[in-house]
């Protein structure tokens, strides 16, 4: 078993309609998989509850980005207007703060766009031009009208013919190992 | 009058009008768009269309090629009148993206199910007409070579941007809004062109798809946190764009000009960019749905649907510009009241008559389900409007220019040759793009169009 381990990557099973991924999922995770995951050509609803997906931190990241930006453009035009070029016009005051509002806005809006796009990629560790799943011929159809579910061979529960046994029991169909190179 | 349509009344036209045809699959909707990219002859169609388009571009090159050669003399601005052509175009431009936004964003949010099949192009208009607004004030400075002036940067001078000005937020907006509408169009595609990648044929095709789609495999971790990203990036992009034309018409309300200084501009503003930028939509979508027979995903009611949005912009920006020349009459101010009288009887009257015409009288038609559902009536109106929209720009920049406060000051304004040759170029570097576009990437999302598939099948059942 450890042997077949090192260069098997899972098992996948293919579904015609998301809503029996969204079952076989539950039924899976039932079973005590753990490290497994599905694959649609469009977000399912439900499907992230059935995989018992946390709240992502996609959020916390262009708020972060949001404040980062706002922060930025405000500082800097207070720095250049009160202190790098100080321009008194009629004495009024150098940080004539309603003035630098548009600038701080868009930064700011600038700052959390960025970093909830490239937060996103990162967190799901984009760009990867090649994954295992890639090696299943029928993969393509993930991307076009096919569902997908894949028991990982790193979950300790994992093995391989009985696993392929499980997920042909779900009325998963085209059950294929997925090579690891 | 037209014999043989079906009368149209109101529950009928719902049955009629699904945001999509029947009978589609998850498959059928794949195919279907992927093939315009991907299978199906590039048509004689195409190639004549895309001609014309570059050859307007040449026209573009060459005049901006003079310009820089010869500066801004060329075109018919003078003292009183600075800005001239730049500025209401590069206005008309900007305005025009914004329906694109509006459609992927503010509609999302509201879970307008009709957004779906527009919204790809509409961003893709988007990002186009920005591109061709921000030309317009970069050849305007005079030295574009000088233009990172615009940006603050440690100078050698020490010298940093104006952050009072308008003009300096304009340079935040737009590069802001670019860069998001960039974004939120790439994030949108990237699930289309991993489809892409797994359909087409031939290394090389396969191999740019793939280095553009990075890797996406459909994984549902992936689509959680896309999901997310995507939720609020529509959420960041609709204050945005609201922001944008605001801004922009900062430019104008903060100063002190006649007829500019009102602070009916920003809503005013917003709600003629959004008019334009349906117009606009129209424009494109009507022949686009024609020519790759989409009427299966670009439904009657998609036109409808767009044809109400306009009616209802259209009457606020007709209300605008009633309270415009109200509030100038009822302020007293002499100037102000001198200068809504020159719109109407001044010497260039008949651009502000046909403005109303086109603004405001025609776009009146689309009370009629007759007008909304005929597609030809639809596409003529489309460019009225845009006409319409441009004339306005075109009065607010001159005729205030033209008449300030001292009669001594007064001039005239003549756009030359290299105005309409500039102008015209931005039109062939905007269709050059949408030519582009339509061949080498999914003119509908076909991920969302997925979605869509999913939930009408589920409400059939």
């Amino acid at each position: 078993m450890n042997e077949q381990r090192s260069h098997i990557y899972g098992v996948m099973g293919e579904f015609e309609t998301a809503e029996q991924l969204i079952h076989a999922t539950e039924k899976t995770r039932e079973a005590g998989y753990r490290h497994i995951d599905a694959y649609a050509p469009f977000p399912v609803e439900g499907l992230s509850e059935a995989l018992g997906l946390k709240r992502s931190w996609v959020p916390y990241l262009t708020l972060l980005g949001g404040l980062g930006g706002g922060l930025t453009g405000f500082g800097f035009q207070y720095w250049v207007n009160v202190f790098a070029y100080p321009l008194n016009i009629a004495g009024r005051p150098l940080n004539s703060w309603p003035a630098f509002i548009p600038v701080t806005f868009e930064l700011t809006i600038l700052g959390a766009s960025t970093f909830a796009v490239f937060g996103m990629l990162a967190l799901n560790k984009l760009p990867q031009p090649h994954h295992p799943v890639f090696n299943v011929g029928r993969f393509s159809h993930a991307s076009n009208d096919r569902f997908f579910l894949c028991i990982e061979a790193r979950d300790p529960k994992f093995h391989l013919a009985e696993s392929a046994k499980f997920l042909q029991g779900l009325q998963a169909q085209h059950v294929t190992e997925v090579q690891d190179d | 009058m037209s014999a043989g349509q079906p009368p149209l009344d109101s529950p009928q036209i719902r049955r009629l009008a699904p945001v999509i045809g029947p009978g589609h699959t998850y498959a059928s909707v794949t195919d279907k768009i992927s093939a315009i990219v991907l299978t199906r002859p590039t048509s004689l169609g195409w190639f004549a269309g895309f001609a014309l388009a570059f050859s307007l571009l040449g026209v573009m090159t060459i005049a901006i090629g003079w310009l820089i050669i010869k500066g801004v003399g060329i075109w018919g601005i003078n003292v009183p009148i600075g800005w001239g052509f730049a500025i209401v175009n590069f206005v008309w431009w900007i305005g025009i993206g914004h329906a694109g936004t509006l459609i992927s964003a503010i509609l999302f949010l509201l879970n307008q199910k009709w957004r779906t099949s527009i919204n790809r192009f509409a961003e893709a208009m988007t990002l186009f007409a920005v591109a061709c607004a921000g030309i317009f004030p970069l050849i305007h400075t005079g030295r574009p070579w000088m233009a990172f002036y615009m940006f603050p940067y440690p100078s050698t001078m020490g010298l940093w941007p104006q952050f009072r000005s308008p003009l300096i937020w304009d340079v935040f907006a737009v590069s802001t809004y670019g860069t998001v509408s960039a974004l939120f169009w790439f994030v949108g595609l990237i699930p289309d062109l991993a489809t892409l990648r797994d359909r087409a044929v031939g290394k090389p095709k396969q191999i740019i798809y793939g280095m553009l789609a990075m890797g996406w495999r459909g994984s549902a971790r992936h689509w959680h946190r896309y999901q997310a990203a995507y939720l609020l990036l529509a959420g960041l992009a609709t204050p945005l764009v609201l922001s944008v034309h605001t801004v922009v018409s900062f430019d104008f309300s903060v100063a002190i000009v006649p007829g500019w200084h009102t602070t009916i501009f920003p809503p005013y503003f917003v709600a003629g960019a959004i008019y334009s930028g349906f117009a606009m939509v129209l424009t494109i979508a009507i022949p686009l749905r024609k020519a790759y027979d989409l009427q299966d995903f670009i439904t009657m009611r998609h036109l409808e649907n767009m044809a109400k949005v306009m009616l209802a912009t259209g009457l606020i920006v007709a209300y605008g510009y009633f309270f415009e020349f109200f509030m100038s009459e009822y302020s007293g101010n002499k100037f102000d009241v001198f200068l809504v009288n020159q719109r109407l009887h001044g010497p260039y009257a008949p651009f502000y008559y046909a403005l109303i015409l086109c603004n405001i009288l025609t776009p009146q038609l689309l009370w009629f389900q007759k007008i909304r559902t005929n597609v030809a009536v639809l596409f003529l109106m489309s460019i009225v409007v845009n006409i319409g929209m441009w004339l306005e720009r075109f009065v607010i920049v001159v005729i205030s220019l033209t008449r300030d406060f001292m009669p001594s000051a007064w001039g005239r304004y003549q756009p030359t040759v290299w105005d309409w040759a500039t102008f015209a170029g931005t039109l062939g570097l905007f269709t050059t793009l949408l030519f582009l576009f339509v061949r080498v990437l999914p003119a509908i999302s076909i991920a969302e169009m997925r979605e869509l598939v999913a939930h009408t099948s589920e409400e059939n059942e």
